[in-house]
């Protein structure tokens, strides 16, 4: 019996180590619009399928609950995206596994995918989280590459206005149709994180 | 010949010229093999017409169970299916997945030409065991230089397409003859099956 619990054990700490060792270091892909670190952080958004599933999941994952517990999170996701993003500028590392980001469209798709009411403490922890782990990315990409700090606000600002975009309308489709379609595309995302991670762990991302 | 503008296209003309000179310069953004990878998973799926036959019948077969298979189905499959190209990422190894999208094929033609009922679960358990397969086999298949994720994105989505597709032409089982040439369907789609299955075996 003690051998087969050290065995499970065994086998989660190299699945935990092996999901560390596959973090890799933070890659900028700013565009230059020509009009600004603002507007290039903007754009980054829309170029960087991986963050911007993330927010579309994250509003959905919004719009399924109450009016209150989506405002909470509508606003809690970029805060943390901004506080994570300032914390891996100023590090200059995301201090987590690059499979972390595939790792939110799983946990987030599959959330949408199920349209279970959640506790409102848990859709805002979901929001602090995915904004944490974007942001920190982001952060610590900018810094690596260079890149003016304010390109970080372009970013932010842009995944305000998407999950706003979202999340608004989305709480005023009642429509057994509507719900479907939600809980579809949750699917679709949670399947395009479950790829993503596996590019991630074999190297080919 | 005469050129005429219609007085209802004329809002349309500031907004036009406005387009054409506020347009800025192209600009740089140095990730190769994007848009390739997005391309390359969107036709992926349909390169195949094991695949595609297999996907659409999922959707005949959603649409013929009616709620809530008709959108259950289609939310399994992908996801399964992307399990199987995670898999197949990994290294993780899958005999027989030629065999095993044959035998979705012919299996998922039977259960529409037959308009079998099994209970949810059971459906929901047949269509993600052979969306494995599936996933192990398309999923992976991503030429050198191109994004694996916009690739992931192209696959997802086409394949979320040829289920609704298969929903979209499942919808004629309201009719009465609809519901026979959804059973014809069907069979069309267990014979084209039988005939994967000999080849993957040959």
């Amino acid at each position: 019996m003690a051998g087969a619990g050290l065995r499970r054990r065994a086998r989660a700490a190299s699945a935990c180590a092996w999901l560390l060792l596959a973090s890799t270091g933070a890659s900028a892909h700013l565009p230059d619009t020509g009009l600004g670190p603002l507007a290039d952080g903007a754009l980054h958004l829309f170029l960087s399928f991986d963050d911007l599933l993330a927010v579309v999941a994250m509003a959905v994952l919004a719009s399924q609950h109450d009016e209150a517990t989506a405002q909470r999170a509508a606003g809690a996701l970029p805060a943390a995206w901004l506080a994570g993003g300032l914390a891996g500028f100023a590090a200059g590392k995301a201090y987590l596994p690059a499979s972390a980001t595939s790792l939110s469209l799983i946990a987030l798709g599959v959330l949408v995918a199920a349209g279970r009411r959640l506790p409102r403490a848990l859709v805002t922890a979901l929001a602090v989280a995915a904004g944490l782990a974007h942001g920190l990315f982001n952060g610590a990409a900018l810094a690596t590459a260079r890149h003016d700090g304010m390109a970080l606000a372009g970013i932010v600002g842009a995944a305000l206005v998407v999950t706003t975009l979202i999340v608004a309308p989305g709480l005023r489709l009642q429509a057994t149709g509507a719900r479907i379609a939600m809980r579809v595309a949750g699917s679709w995302i949670a399947a395009i994180g479950l790829l993503s991670l596996g590019w991630t762990l074999s190297g080919r991302l | 010949m005469k050129c005429e503008v219609s007085r209802e296209s004329m809002p349309a003309v500031p907004w036009l010229a406005a387009g054409v000179l506020l347009a800025l310069p192209a600009w740089a953004h140095e990730q190769s093999g994007q848009a390739a990878g997005f391309v390359t998973g969107m036709l992926h799926p349909v390169s195949g017409l094991d695949h595609v036959l297999a996907m659409v019948a999922v959707g005949l077969w959603g649409a013929q169970l009616g709620a809530p298979a008709i959108w259950l189905l289609p939310v399994t499959f992908p996801l399964v299916m992307a399990f199987g190209g995670f898999l197949g990422l990994l290294g993780v190894p899958l005999p027989g997945v030629e065999v095993g999208i044959a035998v979705s094929a012919i299996l998922l033609g039977a259960m529409v030409a037959t308009q079998s009922r099994p209970p949810l679960w059971l459906a929901a358990a047949l269509v993600g065991f052979f969306a494995v397969f599936h996933g192990h086999a398309h999923g992976t298949e991503l030429p050198a230089g191109e994004s694996g994720l916009l690739y992931s994105i192209g696959f997802v989505i086409v394949t979320g397409l040829l289920h609704a597709t298969g929903i979209a032409i499942g919808l004629v089982h309201r009719w009465r003859k609809g519901r026979i040439a959804l059973r014809g369907a069907g069979a069309v789609v267990g014979a084209a099956g039988v005939f994967f299955l000999w080849r993957a075996l040959a």
